[in-house]
């Protein structure tokens, strides 16, 4: 479903992705893991298409087709969706009204029929039981005002409506008691099917007890140094950060 | 070609000639004529005009008396109507009234035309209270006062919720020439006394016309009165609008203006206070490109205690546009516990775009609570990013903030009709079609 080949990125003239080379199929739930700063954000972004990231080596592949040039709301209509470390408020958009122009623009992308006032409400209804967010939040703006909890389950609420193929969860357990947590979780491990794959990337073990991944990925200085199954996310929460960096540097 | 101030100055007399020499008004349109003959129009040289210039306005050759008006049928003028909602109408086409368009009423109320109040002497005593009471005497004012005579009177008698919204509506068709038309307003409203009052200008071709409009809005004690202008004009017109608000006891004064179109808008809005528990609420939402350019100038002249003042103007510039706000809050040493309020946003949608905003508070009392802002930014990259990123393409996500960002001002409209046709022109302004309304 998606690869990344050999991908080099900077910001601002700053390299921050050395050469990331991943592979992602349908089915599988994938995590990357690593110290700040050593690039799981930047891997996010450039995925999903945030303008100011420069590509100056190697693509991105998602269902056979390169990812260059294509802009971030092309790449929402293929399937690709990010759950924001940081959530935008955007004051004066209510919840439902965004998704609703995000459905139907997508829908309208695809070449799809735009789906109806009550399939809409059915559908809005259904997804936010999931997450157990009250239906009072859906008419307030965007974020706004919002709890980091609130912010994070309703990452995970849009992600139930957009339905898409590759999600991309960005520390979303970051900000998040145990109880949210657990939501998010149970919400995200019930989206997940067969014909989906889901990327959590994040700092701690802990989300990965309740999502659990078929391979973990350490990232570090912008490259993955060691990959393998949940076992090696366990050895990370033991044993910190630190003898990764020693054995890359070693290498 | 002759300037336009001694067009008007030689025009005066064949205009006043016509009319009826012993009337009340003359000795004003008199007294309004030397006034203007001395003030002439503003210039950026006025601490007021600064940031707007009336030059290139006052350079076409416009007709001071359109030769003939032209005949307008209801399909002429619809799409330019609120419809959709039943009210009383007063429509003027090129400054005539058009009887067979409007709908006015005298039962129990007044709801007609300027030009039967000021000639008919059963409505001279309101004439004498209330006509060229408030509004200001510097030129721009003076030179509409001259030639005051037709317009729209409303006068809502006491304890009267009017049923349904009242429409002014000037339409100008200006085929052959450009205008020069003068309305003028008088809307007296008795004690405890509601209504709701739509006002609009539209220029029905392509020749430039200029408005120089006043409208005196006198709100008796308990009365509430509402108050929506949507100027979307085409842009080859041009609109000053001077507005005076005199309120009194506990009463509300609520105005919604809306400035999309139009090369050039001037709002000169003055609303005074002179009792206690009063409320007055002014707003706007600001969407302009090209080279047109807004200014909202307001006055709240705060005179008695306990009284609030609410300003809320948010602008959206794109293209060459040019923005100005400048809004004045006087606070009176008499007016303790003053509530005042003053916002005024901008986002520039471009590098060529202009705001001036200037808040001027001066604030006399020392117990009172007074806050003012201004911000001019652009639209938030990273909320563009989270939108586009949940599939919505960059136009639709612009428009979408766009829509945010005014959205404040909106809410609270009270009729859902012009909620609707704003929520319209907003998407067309933008270029969008979004599939709900805000």
């Amino acid at each position: 479903m998606l690869e990344i080949k050999n991908i080099h990125a900077n910001i601002e003239g700053k390299s921050i992705l050395k050469g990331i080379n991943l592979e992602i199929n349908p089915g599988e739930v994938h995590a990357i893991m690593g110290p700040n700063g050593s690039g799981k954000s930047t891997l996010a972004s450039v995925i999903t298409g945030k303008e100011e990231y420069e590509i100056s080596d190697g693509d991105i592949l998602f269902e056979n087709e390169s990812l260059d040039e294509v802009s971030p709301e092309e790449r929402a209509h293929k399937g690709i969706f990010m759950s924001f470390q940081y959530p935008i408020e955007i004051p004066g958009v209510t919840t439902t009204n965004f998704l609703k122009t995000a459905i139907n623009e997508t829908k309208k992308a695809r070449g799809e029929k735009e789906m109806s006032a009550k399939d809409m409400l059915k559908m809005l209804r259904e997804k936010s039981q999931l997450l157990d967010i009250d239906s009072k939040f859906l008419s307030r703006s965007i974020n706004d005002g919002f709890s980091g909890g609130e912010k994070k389950r309703n990452e995970i609420f849009q992600m139930a409506m957009l339905e898409p193929k590759l999600a991309i969860l960005d520390e979303t357990d970051s900000g998040l008691d145990i109880d949210a947590l657990k939501i998010v979780a149970n919400g995200v491990n019930k989206l997940k099917n067969k014909n989906n794959a889901i990327l959590v990337i994040t700092h701690y073990q802990r989300l990965l007890d309740y999502i659990v991944p078929d391979y973990v990925h350490v990232l570090f200085d912008g490259k993955i140094v060691k990959s393998g199954d949940k076992n090696l996310a366990l050895e990370l929460e033991k044993k910190g950060y630190d003898w990764i960096k020693e054995e890359s540097k070693n290498k | 070609m002759v300037h336009l101030k001694e067009k008007l100055l030689s025009s005066f007399l064949a205009f006043e000639n016509e009319k009826d020499v012993d009337a009340y008004v003359h000795g004003i349109r008199t007294k309004a004529i030397k006034n203007f003959e001395q003030e002439g129009f503003p210039t950026k040289r006025l601490e007021n005009w600064k940031y707007t210039s009336l030059k290139k306005t006052l350079q076409h050759d416009y007709k001071l008396f359109p030769s003939k008006s032209q005949t307008l049928e209801f399909k002429d003028i619809e799409s330019f109507l609120i419809n959709d909602i039943e009210s009383y109408k007063i429509i003027f086409v090129d400054g005539k009234y058009c009887s067979h368009l409007s709908e006015t009423t005298h039962d129990g109320m007044d709801i007609c035309i300027l030009s039967s109040a000021l000639t008919q002497s059963k409505y001279d005593l309101v004439i004498e209270n209330y006509f060229n009471k408030i509004s200001k005497k510097d030129g721009i004012t003076s030179l509409n006062t001259a030639f005051s005579s037709e317009g729209s009177y409303i006068h809502i008698p006491k304890n009267i919720q009017v049923d349904k919204p009242i429409q002014i509506i000037y339409f100008s068709t200006g085929k052959d020439e450009s205008v020069f038309y003068q309305p003028r307003n008088l809307i007296v409203v008795d004690e405890n006394s509601q209504v709701e009052i739509i006002e609009k200008y539209h220029s029905l071709n392509e020749n430039n016309v200029l408005v120089n409009t006043v409208t005196e809005i006198y709100a008796d004690k308990k009365s509430i009165v509402k108050h929506y202008k949507i100027q979307n004009d085409n842009n080859t017109s041009s609109l000053i609008d001077n507005t005076f608000v005199s309120q009194e006891h506990s009463s509300s004064y609520n105005l919604h203006t809306f400035s999309f179109g139009g090369e050039l808008v001037r709002n000169n809005l003055n609303i005074f206070q002179n009792d206690e528990r009063i409320e007055s609420s002014i707003k706007g939402i600001t969407i302009i490109d090209e080279n047109q350019h807004v200014d909202h100038n307001t006055l709240i002249h705060h005179r008695k205690p306990n009284c609030n003042s609410y300003q809320d103007y948010k602008g959206i510039f794109g293209g060459k546009s040019v923005g100005v706000f400048n809004g004045r809050v006087l606070v009176e040493k008499e007016a303790q516990k003053t509530n005042a309020f003053q916002a005024n946003n901008n986002v520039l949608v471009s590098d060529k775009a202009v705001i001036n905003t200037k808040p001027q508070l001066e604030i006399f009392a020392d117990d009172v609570k007074c806050s003012h802002g201004c911000t001019v930014g652009q639209l938030d990259k990273n909320a563009l990013f989270y939108l586009r990123s949940r599939g919505i393409p960059e136009k639709e996500a612009t428009a979408l903030m766009m829509y945010g960002f005014a959205n404040k001002v909106l809410t609270s409209v009270g009729i859902p009709e012009i909620k609707a046709r704003i929520n319209r022109i907003i998407a067309e302004k933008l270029g969008v079609h979004i599939g709900f309304d805000i």
